[in-house]
């Protein structure tokens, strides 16, 4: 028998990951913002993740490193997705401590702690144009694999392509929530912000976690 | 656009340098920088806190002093302050008494809000909120609870301000609050868009010749785009919008406040006046009590907003009591 793997020692790796691949979407995730909100969406989250990744400390574990993140987005950033990104990584970190190794069981464990803590919070279900349009779906995908016996390295490379396709799918959607709502039948035909911003996050985090996967023998 | 300003990124923290500085006789940084506390303090009685993003100034920072805010949470621009800022902002106002944090109604402050609640909770501080829901246009009156607030904000902290000075309990102070908010209705006219600083362009227009009513404190489109009129019909608009909602049975005596948004010149907003009293006045209210300036705005949004609030003895005497911060002064002082 063999399991696929990541050491939680990848924490700094995948926090300045997370931090640059939101920089990069920032232009993007901006614009999807000024079609329904006030266009800054990119730049507090780049602010925020950008913040947290000059705090991580090089040698902390992943829940550690995800800790600071969380802290950063609650205490530093504000907004709607100050918070809701905030418990999502404290979920994560939470699930992750005592890891030495994380596997597709604690990853999925791990996600979906961090889902239910941002729906309970949010307080958005399925269709209200929200990020819980990307994290539902990417959940239910994760956990399905997961029960199938899939590695670990398909149910990543599965969870990036839902996240997308959820995305994409918020453009039919009219929002019910947040401040999008305020204009509800002008937010259809456009990507949700906060949709778009939580598939950058998933997939940045498939990417560093697939490029540090390894099969370690179990005994 | 031409700006009086350093970093882009940096326009809240150089604006409460300046706003600290100034004010020192009033206000002080806390330890948290993002939060502005009043020097009077709060002891002996109910602390009352409020919080928003920035770019509506004078709101909130302008409002904290005597007689009315002891501690505000600043945001970045148009963005809701961080639950760790509320969360400071609530232990600033609190000397064992409780407070009352009483906030617009938008998505990220309520979350933010709820947040620094649960923690202050945890401290042993007793936390009570009053949402703020008077802009009339936001949504129809059934859906009140989504309505968001806006410039009625100012009177209900003044009321409930009024009543914690009183001597009265947190209990009361919220209902207080309640009741100011209730009796409140605002409603904005746009005649252009405006900036946030970091973005560098605007996110919504309102052409030239044109006007959005209804028109929210960050650009969220309003009731509907008619072309640009003279005061005097923008005001007969407004004045129906926000009067169309209150009985004249629960009394006739108002308090009117009209704000630039931004970019309007103070002589705009009496004229606005002129026009909004005398249509108030030939419906049968009578003005109890007048406010004309910028209260609170929206960067260098261009146009005007109308707040009334319908009071009764009791409301009138807080809304008169003696209050004193930087962007409020005078009422019966």
């Amino acid at each position: 028998m063999s399991r696929e793997v990541v050491p939680s020692l990848i924490g700094p790796e995948v926090v300045n990951q997370l931090a640059h691949d939101i920089a990069e979407a920032a232009p993007y995730l901006s614009e999807l913002d000024g079609a329904t909100g006030d266009g800054d969406h990119g730049i507090n989250m780049t602010k925020g993740f950008s913040l947290a990744a000059s705090r991580v400390d090089a040698s902390s574990n992943l829940s550690a490193c995800l800790d600071v993140l969380s802290g950063t987005l609650i205490d530093d950033v504000g907004g709607a997705m100050g918070p809701l990104y905030g418990v999502f990584f404290e979920a994560l970190a939470a699930e992750a401590s005592g890891h030495e190794w994380i596997d597709a069981a604690t990853f999925a464990a791990m996600l979906e702690s961090a889902v239910r803590a941002v729906l309970e919070i949010g307080g958005a279900t399925l269709g209200d144009k929200t990020l819980a349009d990307v994290l539902i779906p990417s959940l239910d995908d994760v956990s399905t694999r997961l029960a199938a016996g899939d590695p670990f390295d398909e149910i990543l490379v599965s969870m990036s392509a839902t996240a997308e396709q959820s995305r994409d799918a918020t453009k039919d959607l009219v929002a019910r929530l947040g401040r999008a709502s305020r204009v509800a039948e002008r937010s259809r035909g456009h990507i949700d912000a906060g949709a778009a911003s939580c598939a950058v996050i998933l997939q940045s985090l498939a990417v560093t976690l697939r490029r540090r996967l390894t099969v370690q023998p179990q005994i | 656009m031409q700006r009086v300003i350093n970093e882009r990124d940096h326009v809240v923290e150089d604006m409460l340098a300046g706003f600290c500085s100034a004010h020192r006789d009033r206000v002080a940084a806390g330890d948290n920088p993002r939060v502005i506390v009043s020097t009077k303090g709060t002891q002996g009685r109910v602390g009352i806190v409020s919080g928003g993003g920035s770019g509506h100034e004078p709101a909130f920072v302008g409002y904290v002093g005597d007689g009315m805010l002891d501690a505000v949470a600043v945001g970045e621009v148009f963005t809701s302050p961080s639950s760790r800022m509320f969360l400071d902002a609530i232990r600033a106002a609190d000397s064992g008494h409780g407070v009352a944090c009483l906030y617009g109604n938008y998505a990220g402050d309520n979350l933010n809000v709820r947040m620094a609640i649960r923690q202050a909770e945890k401290e042993g501080i007793r936390v009570g909120v009053v949402v703020a829901n008077d802009d009339v246009l936001s949504a129809p009156l059934a859906d009140r609870h989504l309505r968001r607030g806006v410039a009625g904000e100012i009177l209900m902290w003044k009321v409930a301000a009024a009543c914690a000075r009183d001597g009265g309990s947190l209990d009361d102070v919220l209902a207080a609050a309640q009741r100011a908010i209730d009796a409140t209705r605002s409603v904005g006219v746009g005649l252009s868009s405006c900036v946030i600083p970091a973005v560098g362009k605007p996110n919504f227009t309102v052409e030239p010749g044109q006007m959005e009513v209804g028109i929210g404190h960050h650009g969220e489109p309003g009731q509907e785009v008619v072309a640009l009129e003279p005061s005097e019909r923008i005001a007969s608009r407004m004045t129906s919008a926000v009067l169309g909602e209150l009985d004249r049975a629960d009394g006739t005596a108002l308090v009117v406040l009209v704000s630039g948004l931004g970019a309007t010149p103070v002589m705009e907003t009496y004229i606005a006046y002129a026009d909004i009293s005398r249509q108030i006045e030939a419906t049968g209210f009578t003005v109890h009590r007048a406010l004309v300036g910028n209260y609170f705005t929206s960067l260098e949004m261009m146009g005007v907003s109308l707040t009334v609030m319908q009071i009764d003895d009791s409301l009138a005497r807080w809304v008169d009591a003696p209050a004193d911060c930087v962007s409020f002064q005078g009422l019966g002082a």
